[in-house]
């Protein structure tokens, strides 16, 4: 048992209200709580005749159903079950009385709602934990009062208060009116973590049934009576901004209400990080359906012309940051050649241990490689879209937003609404992966709302979308090692960079387990605007890194296994320098667990395996491919995950993440990339942008979970960059070939 | 514009609307029946897929002036309590991440197992290849259409 006080930063997020009477009536069943095939699962739940709040986080009605919000953003990570799991056990109901809700943005009771960095879970484990240990020992005093007895000894289990020396008992609900007037605890006990009961143990996404029976759940399906359908022209090339417009035909067209021009932001407004937009200036045609609007948007006369090169303010995470915004149309082939040139000159240092430089030149043996990769769209399923209604006195927004809390601060400037008039209401994502950090299409929506006067769901297309930009960087990097003449690692150097970012980390492994180590970085500006994408930098820099000492491993004559724990032997034992952003023992035992899991060492006739282990949002994820090769063509046939992401919350979720995150990390690294002639996407929808399809997904993944009571840490992210590397190892073995360009199966026919 | 009879899941409905409008838009905007995903447009993701008769089709190119009096069957109208064979092996193998393209996978499987009631694993493979999923949930969706072929 923990026990925990009650002050969480400045925000006081435990209230107690007593709601009057049922606030709301769900008219479905909630199959997903309860087990598959079981007779509870085809039973509804009874809504109760009234609520009541205990902490914000949840409220009981009186025949002891829970209701509990799930504060963050749903984008397919499972969060919405995930969370509400863990206020359930500290509470300690019976997950079959829980109904979940997707809590609106209030950050007077929650903290960070926001998808993003793989830390919905890692950041409010304490908060969702202590709100549930609340409500229970509210429901406690309630009962001790009532009963007139000590409320330490009053035990709960599966919704249900107890004392066992004068036998009495009632469920929460007998309790939920009571519990609501107590005053919230000042601490509260928390449960040790070998008492779980829901967390750990498999619980299935609370929107399953609602999935596959094609219920309204995302934001493109809202809809409101008199809403208006409109939709964006942005410029064809990045460089590029309107010259002139003709809206003459379009106007005339049937279904069409008004076409305009709209300025995303307002001239002298200072960015916010997740601001980023390529294209202030756009035509927004507003009109009765999608149909309609879609067909309008082909009739407008439309001029652009390019833009001079600026400067603009942007508040970074960092704090202000100046960004250039170079003039022109950029082209694939000069990026590469830009990037080359940069990675051949010094660039600025940003770690060194020892003396590289004389490592190098003592050395017996040294390998340079590099390794590159394109820029990449998000992709969601689901493009981008908001509603919103916007009138003079409130701003009411609902959709796929993954920084609700950031976009509310940029409407309120855009608007001139002050905040507190402004609802914004998050509907489940078709995906996110960094794309809906960036909530222009919001601002899009409420502007567009504002000046109509009316209800609006603004709609991108599949092709608005992929070329809108806010796209992962396409990157460049050279790793060098040298070896000494026992083939010892005595030097490593890395030098890299991207478009607008870079990908170095300079304190992560093998920071720490060389003694001569040198770290170095640079950008490139463009004017195509990039950002977060799923495991940001790890992204590439995981597979550039994880291939390259694959072959570190093979020129020192080393098992990759091996050689890879004797760097964090040595990092354990000796560490260089400071500040080593990794832990070495827990990044050994998911290593130590793949080779044990995946019978590493046994080889199999004609199988070929490659090997990755990496560090990043906070968890360590080690990954074995076994490739086999039909006909002369390449097949995964299994790959072996072992993750270390501290206490595991909802396993089955977790498992399918993982899983996800694997195919995922495949598809891309193997078929995927945008590129651009003068300024202009090559690839505007999936005819051309080449995703991973079923018959290309791995053949089986088995997962294994390193137990731990640590924490829990991120899952979304950290999964998706090592199986690059682990990829393009087994590619080697299966091919004889070293792959460095990614995509590694560029000219593979798309498919449809 | 043009009214336009159709028969879908079962009912009668009437539309008026212009007779080159996709039934995915027909569906969504028209009926109130969103099940049925926008993906891309152009036939190149499967998030659209609705059964013409006992086919799979993609809506989005398929021109409400086309579909006379063929039945139209969406997610919605698949099974009365969401008990198909095949959805309720996406709940046993808990398939969604995002979830945003299972209706279109789920419609798609469907009509497989309608034309091919034991598909091999080539055969799913072959026959979804159209469906994309961007959270990548291949593996649970192919083990749960072997669930639904018994």
């Amino acid at each position: 048992m923990t026990t925990v006080k009650l002050s969480y930063g400045r925000r006081s997020f435990l209230k107690t209200t007593a709601l009057a009477g049922g606030g709301f009536m769900l008219g479905i069943s909630w199959l997903a709580a309860c087990k598959s095939g079981t007779k509870e699962a085809e039973a509804m739940l009874t809504m109760p005749k009234e609520w009541f709040d205990l902490t914000g986080f949840l409220k009981i009605g009186e025949n002891g159903v829970v209701t509990i919000m799930s504060p963050n953003p749903e984008i397919g990570q499972n969060v919405k079950t995930s969370m509400p799991m863990i206020v359930a056990e500290e509470l300690d109901c019976d997950w079959k009385n829980v109904i979940v809700e997707q809590a609106p943005l209030n950050t007077s009771i929650f903290t960070r709602q926001l998808a993003g960095g793989s830390e919905s879970i890692k950041e409010s484990w304490k908060a969702l934990r202590t709100a549930g240990a609340a409500a229970r020992q509210m429901l406690r005093e309630a009962a001790a009062q009532a009963w007139q007895v000590p409320a330490e000894e009053i035990t709960t289990a599966a919704g249900v208060l107890k004392h066992e020396k004068s036998g009495k008992s009632a469920g929460y609900g007998e309790m939920a009116s009571a519990a609501a007037k107590i005053a919230v605890p000042k601490e509260v006990k928390m449960k040790d973590a070998k008492d779980f009961k829901i967390i750990g143990t498999p619980r299935k996404n609370v929107d399953g049934k609602k999935i596959v029976t094609g219920q309204p759940l995302f934001g493109l399906d809202y809809k409101r009576e008199g809403m208006l359908i409109a939709m964006l022209v942005h410029p064809p090339a990045f460089g590029m901004k309107l010259k002139s417009v003709d809206s003459t035909a379009a106007k005339a067209m049937p279904g069409i209400v008004d076409i305009f021009n709209l300025n995303v932001y307002n001239q002298g407004y200072e960015k916010q990080w997740c601001d980023t937009e390529a294209f202030n200036e756009k035509i927004v045609v507003v009109g009765k359906s999608t149909w309609e609007v879609m067909q309008a948007k082909k009739a407008l006369k439309l001029e652009w012309e390019p833009f001079p090169a600026y400067a603009e303010n942007v508040q970074g995470w960092g704090g202000p940051q100046k960004v250039t915004i170079p003039g022109g149309l950029e082209n694939t082939a000069d990026h590469q050649k830009k990037m080359a040139d940069l990675t051949a000159k010094p660039a600025q240092v940003l770690r060194k241990d020892g003396d590289p430089d004389a490592a190098f030149k003592s050395a017996a043996q040294v390998i340079e490689r590099t390794y590159t990769a394109p820029f990449l769209a998000h992709n969601t399923m689901e493009p981008m879209n908001f509603f919103a209604h916007v009138t003079a006195d409130k701003a009411e927004l609902v959709g796929p937003i993954q920084t609700p809390e950031f976009v509310e601060k940029t409407l309120s400037a855009r608007l001139g609404l002050p905040i507190e008039k402004i609802d914004i209401q998050m509907t489940r994502m078709g995906g996110g992966f960094g794309r809906r950090l960036y909530g222009h299409f919001v601002v899009e929506a409420a502007a567009i709302s504002q000046k109509m006067n009316a209800p609006i769901k603004l709609v991108y297309t599949r092709e608005d979308d992929m070329s809108a930009g806010v796209y992962r960087p396409a990157y460049h990097v050279t790793y060098r090692a040298a070896l000494d003449a026992n083939k010892n690692l005595i030097g490593f150097h890395i030098k890299g960079g991207g478009t607008s970012d870079s990908p170095i980390h300079a304190n992560r492994f093998p920071a720490g387990a060389v003694d001569n180590y040198l770290a170095e970085e640079w950008r490139l500006d463009t004017n195509i605007s990039t950002g977060a994408w799923r495991a940001p930098g790890s992204n590439f820099i995981a597979g550039a890194e994880q291939s390259f000492l694959d072959e570190v491993a093979e020129a020192a004559g080393k098992d990759p296994i091996e050689f890879r724990l004797a760097l964090f032997e040595k990092a354990q034992k000796s560490p260089v320098g400071k500040d080593n952003d990794y832990d070495a023992t827990r990044y050994a035992g998911v290593l130590k667990e793949i080779k044990e899991k995946s019978g590493w060492g046994n080889s199999q006739a004609n199988v070929f395996r490659g090997v990755s282990a990496y560090f990043c949002h906070n968890s360590y994820v080690a990954q074995v491919v076994d490739m086999v090769v039909e006909g002369g063509k390449p097949i995964i046939q299994k790959v072996h995950c072992a993750v270390d992401c501290g206490i595991l919350v909802n396993p089955i979720a977790a498992t399918n993440l993982v899983e996800g995150g694997i195919v995922d990390g495949i598809g891309h690294a193997l078929y995927s990339g945008m590129s651009f002639k003068d300024g202009t996407p090559e690839q505007t929808n999936f005819d051309k942008y080449r995703l991973i399809r079923h018959s290309e997904a791995p053949k089986a993944i088995d997962v294994h979970f390193v137990k731990s009571e640590v924490d829990p840490t991120g899952l979304g992210e950290p999964v998706n960059p090592p199986i690059i590397a682990a990829l393009a190892n087994a590619m080697y073995k299966a091919t004889g070939k070293r792959v460095y360009n990614q995509p590694f199966a560029m000219g593979a026919a798309v498919l449809g | 514009m043009a009214i336009f009879n159709l028969n879908i899941n079962g009912k009668k409905q009437q539309v008026d609307v212009d007779p080159t409008t996709p039934m995915l838009w027909v569906l969504r905007d028209h009926l109130d029946l969103v099940g049925t995903k926008y993906g891309c447009g152009v036939a190149q993701c499967g998030a659209c897929t609705i059964h013409l008769g006992d086919v799979a089709m993609r809506s989005c190119q398929l021109p409400v002036s086309q579909v006379g009096e063929q039945p139209i069957t969406t997610i919605e109208g698949l099974s009365e309590h969401g008990d198909h064979p095949v959805q309720k092996a996406w709940l046993e193998h808990d398939v969604a991440q995002c979830g945003y393209c299972q209706a279109g996978q789920i419609m798609n499987a469907a009509a497989l197992l309608k034309s091919n009631p034991k598909p091999s694993d080539a055969d799913i493979e072959g026959a979804m290849n159209g469906n994309i999923c961007r959270c990548a949930t291949y593996t649970r969706i192919k083990a749960a259409i072997k669930t639904a072929a018994g």
